[in-house]
């Protein structure tokens, strides 16, 4: 006997909500009290638990799907005292695989309408695709690519019209180029891993909203859980003298005050930054696989804070340019970035990060490196601190700067040279105007 | 002085567009041109030439009036009557422009247009220079044929396009070196006009930038118009008189011919128009062929400097430059424009019969790795070519085999030129063969052949 599982009200008010995961899948056997499925309402996501027992013939919402009303069909369960039984459950292992090929590729059964008479009945029923991919908005040859290669596009910012999720966001995804020849050579040999697993939802009594994860949002929470997982990080932490430093970017901005530029501290660590990378060839790299690739230019992210999150414009080879275009040329980019009206290619590269948080008085912190970039400097806070000169105790202007490096391809000595030649940079700065 | 948001510099079909669409997005727009609004697009070349090869193809068709059961009698053709017709439909459309720049208050200076710095350009006139300021300044200055190297074109006996287009005699003997888009558009005209053409190409087949299947099948069909076709040939001295052109060909073999030729049609590429526009003071880099290097929006590596269309990377097409114009328009204004593929801008031939194409050819394809899928369907095949009388040609499809993504279309027979679109507009949506089987192609058509392609790719195809 069939029963129909029905999507169920989990709170007296709740019309209709989200199934936002399957936890079974068609063939498996379930038991009362079995966890089905997970149900996002408007204002929790809860569990769903199986009543029945029975094997699970078809599953008809796919998940993802918003908007299931209660009492909406959402999968069948056949009830183990059937006397068909036998041949569902004699060998689900065997029968089910082809099965769930043919529906995470929702557009193959269109193509083949030949192939519909030996398909196995349990699939013939249904057209209601199982795959979340189906519920975003990408173009078919996205989802198709997608699927191919087992990625779920749910955290994918779209690049194209309207948001679209496009081929070239689903290569990039997956490390991979336009064309297998075209593959930009920042990217060659990168591949993403598996998608990172969902963290559990979280079932809560303490009050709370639910906010709904821009894109951007997903799109950090996946690099940065990316990076920590896979990037074996190194911190290497010195502390800089800053008189030297301030006292020239004193002197240089009454001098540029006539053109309306200001120089920020920050915009001539940039540029020790991008001067130390081209001093320093070891850390100016990505760890690419097979291979290592070896920057011979120093294209910087600046991070920049913005509402939505957080986004890392370039000022592409910081080393030549002057420090006042790279302040113009910060300040611009900034200026676009809070707007969110940056262009991909003015925030998707760079070879080495800068993240500054001395402006919040925080005096020292660990970054988390940005791949396929292999080094990120995080800068604390300028202050006063006691400080021996010259045997003595003084008091100078100090900053802590903590490197953190991609160990799998910058050993610690060659970050501690870096760490070394940047520090001498900023105390004699006179390098960084020559 | 005056100032402006934007000053575009050419309006050709790049720049002419770019200043429509910054007009519409609220911008103060000057557009600077030194001969005819419209560019050579309008007036020289993509619409001129179609008026030009209408003329052929009716010619041609009245030459075949017996194969329809009809009969004409006295047939002839006047150039001087096909030219002027050709020049009426140019003057149309250029007035159009002139209209379209009113309707959208842009205000049009005539002149000769130099950058000389950032934000500033001069406009010369009959010796009067005048000073413009802009934020941004977009060039569209196109380009222009490429000479010979020892012949230059006079118009006399040796011609460019241009030349081409506005013949004051009817060639009789007519060589034609090159056999791109424009060579082969040329070589077409005046073959079914009843010149004796000769066409000299350097590579190992015709329109070279097509799929070789291409290639293979219009010089098959142009040899049967014909026309005599020397592929890896090479053209050595060019000497011309009163009468005639006398010319050195180093064919396929090696051996050298001179033969004579009344006239003598130069298609061998284009220069972009780089050169007095102040480039070089700027510090405008150009790329090895010296077109103007731009990132997808079109920013020159000067702020507030932009480029579009012939002058820019290839392809060198009037609608590439359109849509380069309203992305830089956009992006200037404010806007967050999508960049364009190169891989999904057609290319349409207008020779007899026609070519279009978009994407990768099969060999590119390959050559970039892809397992490919491919399907070929013959205009034989269709009811509505027989029906029209032109059962030549064929649509050929390339697929990714791992993904479905329709990488790239080629065809060659009567109206492609209309059909390419489809597959654009597939390419351009990220379509896969699924989509394209699944959508309806009405009978009888033309397009259901592109239909059957798909359907052949995958082993389907029904009509075959």
């Amino acid at each position: 006997m069939s029963i129909e599982l029905k999507m169920p009200a989990l709170s007296p008010t709740m019309e209709e909500g989200t199934l936002a995961r399957w936890l079974v899948k068609e063939g498996d056997r379930v038991s009362s009290g079995d966890l089905l499925a997970e149900i996002e309402t408007d204002k929790a996501t809860m569990e769903f638990e199986a009543v029945d027992e029975g094997i699970v013939t078809q599953i008809l919402v796919a998940e993802g799907t918003d908007g299931v009303k209660v009492g909406a069909v959402i999968a069948m369960i056949q009830g183990e005292d059937e006397e068909a039984a036998p041949s569902n459950a004699a060998a689900p292992v065997q029968s089910l695989p082809p099965v769930a090929a043919e529906k995470v590729v929702p557009s193959a059964q269109a193509v083949a309408p030949t192939a519909l008479a030996p398909r196995p009945q349990a699939a013939a029923a249904s057209p209601a695709p199982s795959q979340s991919n189906d519920r975003v908005k990408a173009s078919p040859l996205a989802k198709r690519i997608a699927v191919n290669k087992g990625l779920d596009l749910t955290a994918v910012a779209g690049t194209g019209p309207n948001g679209r999720i496009v081929k070239a966001d689903v290569d990039a995804l997956s490390g991979e180029g336009r064309s297998p020849v075209a593959a930009p050579a920042s990217n060659a040999g990168l591949r993403a891993e598996a998608p990172v697993a969902k963290p559990a939802a979280i079932n809560t009594d303490i009050p709370h909203e639910v906010v709904k994860l821009s894109n951007m949002r997903k799109t950090i929470a996946r690099r940065l859980t990316e990076s920590k997982q896979q990037v074996p990080h190194i911190y290497l932490t010195v502390d800089v003298r800053l008189d030297a430093l301030l006292k020239l970017r004193g002197e240089l901005n009454a001098s540029l005050e006539s053109r309306g530029i200001k120089l920020s501290v920050n915009d001539m660590l940039i540029k020790a930054l991008a001067l130390t990378l081209i001093e320093v060839p070891a850390c100016n790299v990505s760890f690419a696989g097979e291979n290592m690739l070896q920057y011979s230019r120093a294209d910087i992210s600046v991070a920049v804070s913005v509402p939505t999150g957080l986004i890392t414009p370039i000022v592409t080879d910081a080393a030549s340019k002057s420090l006042s275009k790279i302040s113009t040329e910060v300040a611009e980019l900034a200026a676009r970035a809070k707007d969110g009206k940056l262009q991909p290619h003015e925030y998707q590269g760079g070879t080495a990060s800068i993240s500054n948080m001395g402006m919040m008085g925080i005096k020292q912190f660990d970054a988390v490196i940005n791949p396929p970039q292999a080094m990120i400097l995080a800068v604390g806070a300028g202050e006063k601190r006691p400080y021996i000169v010259d045997d003595a105790l003084a008091i100078a202007a100090v900053m802590s700067v903590t490197g953190s490096f991609d160990h799998r391809a910058i050993d610690g000595a060659d970050g501690a040279m870096f760490m070394k030649v940047f520090k001498e940079l900023v105390e004699k700065p006179l390098g960084l105007v020559t | 002085m005056s100032n402006y948001d934007l000053i575009v510099l050419g309006s050709g079909p790049g720049g002419y567009v770019a200043a429509i669409r910054a007009a519409q997005l609220g911008l103060n727009v000057a557009i600077v041109e030194r001969e005819n609004l419209g560019g050579i697009c309008l007036n020289w070349g993509c619409i001129p030439t179609k008026a030009l090869l209408r003329s052929a193809e009716i010619y041609h068709y009245m030459q075949h009036a017996g194969d329809y059961g009809l009969t004409a009698a006295n047939i002839s053709a006047d150039i001087d009557a096909v030219v002027k017709r050709s020049r009426g439909v140019a003057k149309q459309l250029n007035q159009g422009v002139t209209h379209l720049m009113k309707k959208n208050k842009i205000t049009v200076h005539m002149g000769d247009g130099k950058l000389t710095a950032p934000g500033k350009l001069t406009v010369t006139n009959d010796g009067k220079t005048e000073e413009l300021t802009a934020k941004n300044i977009i060039i569209a200055t196109g380009a222009r044929a490429r000479d010979l190297p020892k012949a230059k074109a006079d118009g006399k006996r040796i011609w460019t396009y241009r030349h081409a287009m506005v013949p004051t005699e009817m060639p009789t003997k007519l060589l034609v070196i090159g056999s791109g888009a424009i060579g082969i558009e040329f070589a077409s005209f005046y073959n079914d006009m009843g010149a004796k053409v000769t066409v000299v190409e350097m590579m190992d087949r015709i329109v070279p930038v097509e799929d070789a299947d291409v290639s293979a099948f219009l010089e098959k069909a142009l040899k049967k118009q014909g026309m005599d076709i020397r592929t890896s040939a090479r053209v050595g001295s060019v000497t011309s008189s009163e009468t005639n052109v006398t010319v050195e060909i180093k064919a396929k073999d090696g051996s050298v011919t001179t033969e004579e030729f009344s006239h003598v049609i130069v298609a061998i590429g284009i220069l972009p128009n780089v050169e007095n526009i102040g480039l070089e003071d700027l510090g405008i880099e150009p790329d090895k062929r010296f077109h103007i290097k731009t990132d997808p929006m079109g920013r020159t590596n000067v702020p507030g400097i932009w480029a579009i269309g012939d002058v820019t990377a290839p392809p060198w097409l009037a609608h590439k430059a359109s849509h380069e114009g309203v992305i830089a328009a956009e992006a200037i204004a404010g806007g967050n424009p999508h960049a364009m593929d190169p891989m999904n801008i057609p290319g349409c031939t207008y020779c007899h019969p026609q070519v279009a194409s978009v994407g990768l050819t099969e060999a590119k394809a390959k050559e970039a790795g892809y397992d490919v899928k491919v399907g070929n369907f013959p205009f034989l095949g269709n009811g509505k070519a027989i029906a029209l009388g032109e059962a030549e040609g064929f649509i050929k499809t390339v697929f990714d085999a791992k993904t479905g993504e329709l990488l790239g279309a080629h065809m060659v027979g009567a109206e492609v030129t209309e059909l390419i679109q489809g597959y654009t507009i597939g390419k351009t949506a990220e379509l896969v063969e699924a989509d394209f089987m699944h959508t309806v192609f009405p009978h009888p058509t033309l397009s259901e052949m592109m239909h059957e392609s798909v359907l052949g790719a995958y082993g389907k195809m029904l009509h075959m």
